[in-house]
């Protein structure tokens, strides 16, 4: 049995008293709630007040935005609901994979896209209830001061282990945060940053309201790969993301672009620089092993999640090269 | 010694309660309860509803599993409050004149031992069952229950059962 700590609710029924609501000091959001009342439950946070978005409808759309050209998600929308939805799979095929992915049915009928894009970071060390916790001391993400990952270390590495977020990344998603100093844009790639603490640019009292995705301008290819411990509910080992943009449909097409984002490194995903890809054959054994090849260079791993970091380096490699090889035999 | 183990409790002031009001396996139901108190405790503590069982108390095992507004749901990560208003179903809620047919499917095949995960099966099961509205295969099953752990059985009975509640709930809905 584990306690939550104690605290008031709110459950507002429109954006305008959420965001009210959000404005009070000690409040917190809660979507879905299956990251944060874990969290609760291990004592790593106390706040005041939860904030409810379940009641809020404005919250729960999946549009298509003709002018922008883009698909737009609503914060509060389930993952079992994008998982399911057919515009998302037509030209998102890679997010319906990342969506439904996550955890379990049982959680996916919960937990939200809002709530999957400001995920707090994990680690082994601080994951833990408070009583484990209290047996190492704690570290800088809990009550300690020291890192168990880095121990010289002065910032927290704590992975980010979305799935759906490395996706978005790759397919140029677009965040809207509405709060007390107003609405704001801004690339899903610049919201992360590298402390493992305060891992998002999220500003006091600010929500995500949406996520909006553009469509794709040429022909296109997206992939998402998950290693995990066991084959459902566990967090990512590891996790690619990957989208080209190629010169034609055919067999022989060439990279024109190509984004490839890491997930479960650190606090930040990692998006590769790629530009040793552009002008290579899509479906060649060659291109195939140099993505491997970068996943694998650039793909610093740390023992933040279970597995030896360099086990699951190595996999990083044999991961990406299968990726971008899966991808071309489906075409 | 333990009491120096044990952390401090938390400090904040009891807050009021809660004047919950839910449809409880058909019944309206008003109960009073803390806000920090999930649905599963509301269930098991203030409503003496103990079929929904509490494991891992924090999302990995589904023995908690309720339906809320007809979807399968853990109970132990809602929140009371999130629950307000709404419909809620838990094992008892299966209990009528007549078995269902994946209860009658689970004891044919003897897909429990200890039964700990069985409330939370059940709902899972009924769920998904009465979302598809056919018969569904043993992969299939696997999948929809992705979410619930069983430590006794190994799956194998489970599985057996479900997938054949399923062709009679099939038939029985073309009949
Ligand atoms: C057993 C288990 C397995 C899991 N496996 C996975 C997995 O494989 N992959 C994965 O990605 N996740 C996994 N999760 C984590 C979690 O279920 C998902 O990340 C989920 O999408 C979180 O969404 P939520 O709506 O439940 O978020 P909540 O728990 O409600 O919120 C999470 C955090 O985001 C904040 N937040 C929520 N919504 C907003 C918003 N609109 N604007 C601003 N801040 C917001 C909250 O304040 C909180 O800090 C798992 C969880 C459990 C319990
Ligand atoms: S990376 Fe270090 S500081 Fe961060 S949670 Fe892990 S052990 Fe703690
Ligand atoms: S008790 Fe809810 S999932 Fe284990
Ligand atoms: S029968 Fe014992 S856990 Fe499933």
């Amino acid at each position: 049995m584990l306690r939550l700590p104690i605290f008031q609710t709110k459950t507002p029924t429109n954006l305008e008293e959420l965001l009210s609501a959000m404005s009070e000091s000690g409040a917190r959001l809660i979507a879905g709630g299956t990251d944060l009342l874990p969290n609760l439950k291990h004592r790593l946070d106390t706040p005041e007040t939860l904030v409810s978005i379940d009641r809020v409808e404005e919250l729960r759309h999946i549009t298509w935005d003709e002018d922008a050209r883009a698909l737009r998600i609503g914060a509060g929308v389930t993952l079992a609901d994008i998982a399911a939805d057919n515009e998302v799979g037509e030209h998102f095929p890679s997010l319906v994979k990342a969506a439904s992915l996550v955890a379990s049915p049982l959680i996916r009928n919960m937990a939200t896209l809002g709530g999957n894009i400001n995920l707090d970071t994990r680690c082994r060390y601080v994951n833990q209830s408070e009583f484990w916790r209290s047996a190492i001391g704690g570290c800088l993400k809990s009550e300690g001061d020291v890192c168990h990952v880095v121990p010289k270390g002065r910032s927290c590495a704590a992975a980010m282990s979305s799935d759906c977020v490395p996706v978005l990344i790759s397919l140029g998603a677009t965040l809207i945060q509405v709060g007390p100093q107003g609405r704001r844009e801004l690339a899903l790639v610049d919201y992360y940053s590298s402390d493992g603490i305060e891992h998002t640019q999220k500003l006091v009292g600010e929500i995500t309201t949406e996520v909006q995705i553009p469509l794709p301008a040429g022909e296109s290819a997206a992939h998402y790969s998950k290693w995990t411990v066991r084959k459902s509910i566990d967090f990512p080992l590891l996790s690619i993301a990957m989208n080209f943009t190629l010169s034609s449909q055919g067999a022989d097409a060439v990279i024109e672009e190509a984004i490839i984002c890491l997930g479960v490194l650190a606090a930040k995903p990692k998006v590769l620089r790629t530009d040793k890809l552009v002008g290579l054959r899509f479906g060649d054994e060659v291109t195939a092993s140099l993505v491997g090849e970068l996943c694998f260079k650039h793909g610093k791993t740390l023992e933040n999640v279970p597995y030896e970091a360099d086990y699951r380096r190595s996999m990083l490699r044999v991961f990406g090269r299968r990726a971008i090889r899966q991808l071309a035999d489906s075409r | 010694m333990l009491a120096q183990l044990m952390p401090a409790r938390d400090k904040a002031p009891m807050p009021d309660a809660l004047l919950l009001s839910m449809k409880v396996n058909g019944e309206d139901v008003e109960v009073a309860a803390p806000a920090h108190f999930t649905l599963l405790e509301v269930l098991r503590y203030k409503l003496d509803l103990i079929g929904s069982k509490q494991g891992c108390d924090k999302g990995d095992c589904g023995a908690c599993t309720v339906q809320v507004d007809g979807k399968a749901k853990l109970s132990c990560l809602t929140l009371a409050a999130q629950a307000n208003g709404r419909e809620v179903r838990t094992v008892e809620g299966m209990t009528a004149a007549h078995l269902h047919p994946i209860q009658d499917c689970m004891d044919k095949e003897v897909a429990a031992q200890c039964g700990f995960c069985t409330p939370g099966i059940l709902m899972a099961a009924e769920a998904y069952l009465s979302k598809v509205g056919r018969a569904v295969s043993r992969e299939e099953v696997a999948e929809a229950l992705a979410g619930n752990l069983c430590r006794c059985t190994g799956y194998v009975k489970i599985v057996d059962a479900i997938v054949g509640a399923s062709e009679i709930m099939a038939n029985t809905e073309q009949d």
